[in-house]
């Protein structure tokens, strides 16, 4: 029937050769080498894809590793009661009239004492030279604990001090005899005294809490510093986008979604969204700066106002998200309810949102980790080139106080002039990154388990 | 659903009033990127040895600083705005229009501006006001008449330079440093080799003839740096070639990378600069609202400790860190004490 619409088909040619499916035409040659091209250039371009993750995150993990590393010095301290309470009366006012300045004598003393049990020369007369070995903190710690126990005075009592950071570089690889020549933090002569303590164990490296909870430190203690306080920060804003995104999103959705006629208004809406969503963020940071510091007077450099923008950028994805999990809920489940005689709301709340709320939920994490990971909105408000010191007072005020958040703190540590912020820096990306896969594997852990296939 | 909701109103309710009802108690500080390290430092030890909180800093740039310094007397309003020049009349009227009138100015020492290399690139160890002019400037003197820069090497005018491309990395027109960078060194320059009578005698007003002095060549010979120093650092670090301007501290905290020329003969370092004879330096100020003197508890504290001598002194960790210790620190910390505001 079909050779009929080939009229010169076969007529004059060869009797159609009857091959075997196991030996291949040359056409048929043609398309297989084809689709094998076309998979060897799939494959290829995963592993270029592959390559470059690869090089990035080996990168990021060989120069950020090393900032969960610290180098500590251990020294046993004669809190001498003659420099820390002349009167001896332990009246606590007293002591704290002793500033930090005046326990440095004590470290100094300690780390000569320290150096002349290992046996070694100690070329340095001044303690002030001495002392470049240990981080500026060290009086501050010294200081507290003197504070919090006076009866410890005129004891000799044994400190776990912070080493500087040009000695914790050395001991890292970071820092050279070469590197320290023109250097006036340290002198190749510290680095004797650094290995010979090092053989007696009184320098030690150990794992760096205190990078994960502590504070930020300023630009001459690098050692000190840690990310603890802007990551209360980002975790504010983000518990702010959570608690206003996700139910004016969610009601958007399903109003327009499940309510709204179809008309040239909802269009305009549902066109606006989608613009929205591809708005450059510092447009609403711009946008915050206006509305909620200017306008609203809410304070400079509030993870409230930080979380309040973020909200904005993060509401069209979770809008989008969540039009297209309530759209995959088959008509047939809102039929079926209204047919036994569910009200419009019944059907939506009862079948329609439970059916739809992994895909509902998988895009409001991801929402939410976009927002975390978000630093241009933050510029405008006051929360990137704040230096994230202060621990808020309280569970409440942490909304209030004055806060920076995790990609900020990173942008700040980046700025630096001391070379080992570099380090804290990309250890600061390692956390970020940690965060934000955690939050991404959450996603899809829950779209796997309760995802409703039709 | 509605327990989400409900939690997440009462405790944004519970945040507002929470903050209406307490008082600000630490002290709130903002400008200059240049002096942010030291005033960190200080907030720091502040924190460390008294009661009160450790104040809260913030950069954005001088005139950032003082604009929201200006903005008026009241908690909302930051206390101490840090700058690395003087403030600008125009900038003490727009105070006076809102109210804050008493100013209390606070130089807390000098920091230099110097001219670094990468470390193993070409010998670039001495220059002077009148090599940079010549580099940079769109108009020289060539045989003692005004022509366009026909340079294109560092060595076409002064043979002790090296044979390279000019290429300079220069801090951008909204920072403090251009400023000093043009009076000190390129003004300064145009003097120097008489490109600024010449100028004048070409029939310029003196203002003019100044103004066009501080042009730079819009080649690419001359890359504004918008970015703090790391950013220069970087670009002298794919740049053999090239020259970057840094303050003082930084470079002391970055000598590993970084070689350093003289100007006018002198090495840069905090001996010279005290003394004076490092030429491109400039004082770093802050200022204090004397209305805020007794309202946010620890300002003035913070104000007397950030000049005492533990801090500010030679031997201080401002000096150790790259500030340049002001030779006239007591006539400040009395000045402080006294509460004097500046006239206006």
């Amino acid at each position: 029937m079909t050779d009929a619409a080939f009229p010169d088909g076969a007529e004059g040619a060869a009797p159609r050769t009857t091959s075997s499916l196991l030996t291949q035409d040359t056409r048929t040659k043609k398309r297989n080498a084809a689709e094998a091209r076309f998979r060897a250039y799939g494959i290829a371009a995963i592993a270029v894809g592959l390559v470059f993750l690869a090089v990035l995150v080996s990168s990021i993990i060989f120069k950020g590793v090393g900032a969960f590393q610290q180098t500590f010095i251990t020294l046993n301290v004669e809190l001498l009661e003659e420099k820390l309470d002349k009167s001896g009366t332990r009246d606590i006012e007293a002591i704290k009239k002793v500033t930090t300045f005046g326990y440095n004598p004590l470290i100094d003393a300690a780390l000569a004492q320290a150096i002349a049990d290992t046996g070694i020369e100690n070329p340095f007369s001044k303690g002030k030279d001495l002392r470049k070995m240990i981080s500026s903190g060290a009086a501050a710690d010294l200081r507290d604990h003197v504070i919090e126990n006076p009866d410890e005075i005129g004891k000799t009592v044994s400190f776990r001090l912070l080493a500087s950071s040009r000695v914790d570089g050395y001991l890292k690889g970071r820092v050279t005899r070469e590197s320290l020549a023109r250097d006036k933090n340290l002198t190749p002569e510290h680095l004797d005294i650094v290995d010979a303590l090092a053989g007696a164990g009184v320098v030690t490296k150990a794992f760096n809490t205190d990078f994960i909870t502590g504070a930020d430190a300023s630009e001459s203690r690098p050692e000190q510093a840690g990310i603890g306080v802007s990551m209360l920060g980002s975790f504010y804003m983000m518990l702010v986008v959570l608690a206003c995104a996700l139910p004016i999103g969610v009601a958007a959705s399903i109003y327009l979604e499940e309510f709204a006629p179809q008309n040239w208004f909802t269009d305009l809406i549902e066109v606006n969204i989608s613009n929205l969503a591809a708005v450059p963020s510092i447009v609403f940071g711009i946008l915050g700066l206006a509305v909620f510091i200017q306008f609203a007077h809410l304070p400079q450099s509030a993870p409230l106002v930080g979380g309040l923008v973020l909200t904005l950028m993060t509401l069209p994805t979770i809008i989008i998200s969540t039009r297209a999990s309530l759209k995959s809920v088959p008509p047939s489940i809102r039929e079926a309810a209204l047919g036994i005689g569910a009200s419009k709301m019944q059907t939506v709340f009862h079948h329609v949102l439970p059916l739809a709320m992994p895909g509902i939920l998988t895009g409001t994490i991801i929402g939410l980790a976009q927002a975390l990971g978000e630093t241009a909105p933050l510029l405008l408000i006051g929360m990137v080139g704040y230096i994230a010191s202060n621990y808020p007072d309280g569970v409440i005020e942490g909304f209030m106080s004055p806060n920076s958040a995790m990609p900020a703190q990173i942008y700040e540590w980046a700025k630096r002039a001391d070379p080992a912020y570099y380090e804290r820096a990309w250890g600061g990306i390692i956390i970020l990154l940690v965060f934000l896969m955690t939050m991404n594997i959450i996603a899809i852990i829950l779209r796997r388990r309760f995802e409703r296939r039709w | 659903m509605s327990f989400v909701k409900l939690t997440a109103s009462a405790m944004a309710i519970a945040a507002v009033s929470a903050t209406a009802a307490t008082a600000r108690d630490q002290v709130q500080v903002a400008g200059s990127s240049t002096v942010l390290p030291y005033a960190s430092i200080v907030a720091e030890a502040f924190g460390e040895n008294f009661d009160f909180p450790t104040p809260v800093v913030e950069s954005g740039g001088s005139s950032a600083g003082l604009k929201r310094f200006c903005q008026g007397v009241g908690e909302e309003h930051t206390d101490i705005a840090n700058a690395s020049r003087a403030i600008r009349e125009k900038e003490i009227k727009a105070c006076a229009e809102n109210g804050v009138t008493d100013i209390i100015e606070v130089r807390i020492g000098y920091d230099g501006i110097v001219f670094a290399s990468q470390i193993d690139g070409p010998a670039y160890t001495a220059f002077t006001q009148s090599d940079i002019f010549n580099a940079l400037a769109p108009k020289v003197m060539v045989d003692g008449a005004l022509v366009d820069n026909p340079y294109k090497q560092w060595a076409d005018f002064n043979p002790d330079l090296p044979a390279e491309d000019i290429l300079a990395f220069i801090p951008g027109t909204k920072h403090g440093t251009r400023e000093v960078f043009e009076e000190k060194v390129v003004a300064a320059g145009c003097e120097a080799t008489g490109a600024l009578e010449a100028m004048i005698a070409g029939g310029m007003s003196e203002d003019d003839a100044e103004d066009a002095c501080l042009a730079v060549m819009a080649d690419g010979r001359a890359v504004d740096i918008d970015g703090d120093y790391t950013e220069t650092l970087a670009s002298i670090d794919a740049n053999a070639h090239a020259i970057g301007v840094f303050g003082l501290a930084f470079y002391e905290n970055n000598t590993d990378k970084l070689k350093v020329a003289t100007m006018a003969g002198v090495a840069p370092s905090t001996e010279t600069i005290s003394t004076g004879e490092y030429p491109v330096s400039r004082p770093l100020f802050f200022y204090v609202k004397k209305a805020h003197i007794g309202v946010i508890p620890g300002l003035k504290e913070y104000a007397e400790f950030f000049i005492s001598d533990e801090i500010a002194g030679p031997d201080g960790p401002l000096a150790e860190y790259g500030l340049v210790s002001d030779p006239e620190l007591g006539a400040t910390q009395a000045a402080v004490s006294a509460e004097d505001a500046m006239m206006n």
